[in-house]
Order: C-alpha cells, then structure tokens, then sequence
C-alpha cells in the first residue's frame, strides 16, 4: 500500500512540474492518466520494494555528495589523460569483488563505478565485477575498496 | 548586481561545460580503441551534461524551468551508466578484446598490448 501511495504522489509531483498549467481541464486530464498508469502498473506487478527503494531515498544522499565529489575528480583526471594523449593512459581489466549482499546493493555499486568516469563494469556474475579501466590506478583505489564499503553500508542502512 | 552575478556563474558554468564535451569528444578520436573511447565519452555524459544543464538553470530560475532542468539531469545520470555498461557487455560478448597494458585478466584470453 504504501508503495501504491507514494508512486501515486510520485506521479502527482511529476505532472505539476512538467505541466504549468493548473486549469480544470489540465488538472483533471492529470487525474486520469495517474489513475490509469497506477492502475497498468499495479496489473504488471511491478509496485515493490525493488522499484521504490523508499527506505534508501533519505540516507542515499550522504552517499551522493560523497559520489558527485569523485565523479568531479575522476572527470579532472580524464580530462588530463584526453589532453596527454594516449602515452599516458594504462587500460586495465580486473575483476574486482562486490561485498553487497542484496542485488539492489550490487546495481548501486556498478552503477556507480560506472557513473565514475574513467572506470566502466562490464559484467556482473554473482558477487563478482568485470571493470575496465583508463588508468591502472583506477583498479588500485576501486580494490582498496573505499565506496565499497560506503555502498556495503548504505545497503545495511535500508 | 545579483543579476550580473547569476550571469557570470551561468556564463562560467556553460563555458566550463562546452570545454568539457569539447575535451570528451577530442578523447573519442585520439584514445586508441573501443573501451578508452568509452571513458572519453563518460566526461561528456557525467560532468559536461550536469555543467551545462546548471548553467542553464543559473539562466532562467523559474521554478518550472528549474524542475524540468533538474529531471533532465537525474535522468542523464540514471541512464548513462546503463547504457554504457549495456553497449560495453555487447562489445565484450561480440568478442572484441580491449588493447590492455598488463593482462590482468582472470578469463584466460589473450588480449593485445599497447
């Protein structure tokens, strides 16, 4: 129930701001669709935990300013490599293992690694990540472990 | 004197971001194959995308406009990852093999060296 009611306001905020127009007619239009996308959602069963992680939603964005930080990093130091040319980049492939338990856990995980410029997941078998990288210090600071372990507690957290 | 400082943010956000999606694309012509060209491409998806959509909201700061720019961003930034990792496992399922410095790899292939 409480995942129908808070893709339902989910809905609600999303057609006020991207409509701008608050006359009856709009606004009831509004209604409509909400219901029948609720409604065609509920019928694919897809209105779970597993697509609204709400117990994530407040404790993820400790998480995001700690990601925004690298992800300009990374970006710097890519940026540098592009203008170096490519003598100075070092691609890697390694397989690194993911300590997450939930498979909500995991796709933070590789998305993030991913989301960092720089490092890409390949695949993803069981606990363990295929990633490629620029540059093979990238490998080294991903091995060392520090967002894994900051995706670890972010899963324990929800 | 507001105004003028909101410019000046917005113009250094835009400039930043052009320079930016300028470098990503110099990085997918001069980096050497398919996977570095990925990364090059990483810059203008994450950095250069969210420098410029800032700027642009610096630009006009109706809540209307702001909000859609703000979707626009968490969008950019839920979808990119995806589609790289997906192009990135059809690359490595259709066989081609990164040039690599060190072979690392765990799989047993023989991959190129640089």
């Amino acid at each position: 129930m409480r995942y129908t009611i808070s893709l339902s306001l989910g809905l609600v905020v999303f057609w006020l701001l991207n409509s701008g127009y608050y006359t009856p007619l709009i606004l009831s239009l509004g209604a409509v669709s909400i219901v029948v996308v609720v409604y065609i959602v509920h019928r694919m069963n897809v209105v779970d935990h597993e697509s609204q992680p709400l117990d994530l939603s407040g404790k993820i964005l400790v998480y995001y300013v700690w990601l925004i930080k690298e992800i300009i990093l990374a970006n710097i130091s890519v940026v540098k490599k592009i203008w170096l040319g490519k003598g100075s980049i070092s691609p890697t492939l390694a397989t690194i293992t993911a300590s997450q338990k939930t498979d909500m856990g995991k796709v933070i995980y590789a998305n993030s690694i991913t989301l960092t410029p720089g490092t890409v997941t390949i695949s993803i078998d069981a606990d363990r990540l295929i990633v490629h990288a620029l540059i093979s210090e990238n490998i080294q600071s991903l091995k060392a472990g520090e967002m894994d372990r900051r995706v670890s507690k972010l899963e324990k957290l929800c | 004197m507001m105004d003028m400082v909101i410019g000046i943010g917005s113009a250094l956000c835009l400039l930043l971001g052009s320079f930016l999606c300028l470098s990503g694309g110099i990085g997918i012509i001069r980096f050497p194959d398919f996977y570095t060209r990925m990364h090059a491409a990483g810059v203008s998806d994450t950095l250069a995308a969210s420098m410029i959509l800032i700027g642009l909201m610096l630009q006009n700061p109706e809540m209307i406009v702001m909000m859609k720019l703000v979707m626009i961003l968490l969008m950019t930034l839920f979808i990119s990852p995806t589609a790289s990792h997906a192009i990135a496992k059809a690359a490595m399922n259709s066989g081609l093999q990164p040039l690599l410095v060190q072979a690392e790899t765990k799989t047993g292939d023989k991959s190129s060296h640089l």
